[in-house]
């Protein structure tokens, strides 16, 4: 099995007061954590890559745990998710999708197993590639207030034969939300939609 | 608070292994942002007393964001920079009156000293351009070791009205230092250059 060699980990905390609106109250934080790795695959293909996922899954979990402890340490207080990763150039896409199953399965894990899929986005590029990552809501993913998405990117990374892994959460809404829809107070929490 | 902050950012930056070497002890380096209204966006001011004042506040609080994103106490940092980045409507002065008069001093008093100029950069610019905030030791300059720079970069700032404003610290040099001059432990700190 191939090790997971990690080059570097970068953590991220957005701390929003508000939008030209209200100042908030309670200012909503968004955070990231993105690990540099090295590709196991990188420059050849290779037929069963699922082994790998298994690998991952102690980084996701110290990743999940590094953001909620940057994030002011309380699971209960993160209120959206999500994951992403970018591959680089050496490899291919169906690289990042391994991190679907480790990445998940660390944030649902410490978020108290919440109920909505965690929404991702992946893609291949250079060091210094941006990546939208998608965020919705932990427990339902049709709450409106919470749709969002963060920016992330390192400036020297993926190298060609590096993947870029990132998870990322937020403690609220966005700042000024006022579009309507499933509030977050109207969850059922059944089905991990509404 | 004297300035109008919207969001405050912080970045985390941590460095195990490089070309396969291991990095040991990691190299941490940490950059907080706040992204202030411009008072004077727009117009010409001569007296930027309001925006010198900002910058001792900005000092202060940046570096106790940073401090606290790397936690250690302020006698662990090694190393620090400064720069700012204007919105469209400010000019390049304005990034100067918040930098130069003012920061400094309560930023060196929450690292416990600093003969060192902190190393500073300065722009103009549109939302997410990329700021380099250079890096310097922070008791002798000429340490070459710690010769570096930290890219940050807020993709929705600054408008055109805003200013953000970025203080980098971090616990130690480059990751594999090795092209010679001044060393750590041959600094005799009086003149903050040696």
């Amino acid at each position: 099995m191939p090790d997971v060699l990690l080059r570097k980990q970068i953590v991220s905390i957005e701390e929003i007061f508000h939008e030209g609106g209200p100042v908030a109250a309670k200012p909503p934080r968004r955070g990231t954590v993105l690990a540099v790795i090295r590709n196991p695959f990188a420059g050849r293909y290779v037929a069963d890559i699922q082994p790998f996922m298994k690998d991952l899954e102690p980084l996701g979990a110290a990743m999940a745990q590094a953001l909620v402890t940057a994030l002011g340490g309380d699971p209960a207080a993160i209120e959206g998710y999500g994951k992403g990763a970018i591959v680089g150039e050496a490899g291919e896409l169906e690289h990042g999708a391994l991190w679907h199953q480790p990445g998940g399965y660390a944030m649902r894990g410490i978020l108290n197993d919440a109920k909505a899929i965690v929404p991702s986005t992946k893609k291949v590029g250079g060091p210094g590639t941006r990546l939208d990552v998608p965020v919705t809501h932990i427990n339902a993913s049709y709450v409106r207030s919470h749709f969002d998405a963060i920016e992330v990117g390192v400036t020297d990374g993926p190298r060609a034969d590096e993947i870029v892994l990132a998870l990322v959460m937020t403690t609220g809404a966005r700042v000024h939300n006022r579009a309507g829809g499933l509030a977050a107070a109207a969850i059922k929490g059944e089905d991990g939609l509404r | 608070m004297n300035a109008q902050i919207r969001k405050i950012v912080t970045v985390v930056e941590e460095v195990v292994s490089e070309m396969g070497q291991p990095v040991s002890p990691p190299t941490r380096r940490a950059a907080a942002m706040a992204v202030i209204a411009n008072p004077f966006a727009g117009t010409y001011v001569e007296d930027l007393t309001p925006l010198i004042d900002t910058g001792a506040e900005l000092g202060a609080l940046l570096a106790a964001r940073a401090l606290a994103a790397l936690g250690v106490p302020g006698d662990a940092v090694q190393s620090y920079g400064k720069a700012a980045l204007v919105g469209e409507n400010g000019e390049l002065e304005h990034a100067a009156a918040l930098l130069h008069p003012k920061l400094g001093a309560p930023l060196r008093e929450a690292l416990g000293g600093g003969a060192a100029l902190v190393p500073s950069s300065k722009k103009r610019g549109g939302l997410g351009t990329v700021l380099d905030i250079p890096l310097g030791h922070k008791d002798a300059a000429f340490v070459r070791s710690h010769f570096d720079g930290m890219e940050v970069r807020i993709n929705d700032a600054p408008r055109r009205d805003e200013i953000v404003v970025a203080v980098a610290l971090t616990t130690g040099g480059r990751p594999l230092p090795r092209v010679g001059g001044l060393a750590v432990a041959d600094i005799k700190g009086q003149d903050g250059l040696r």
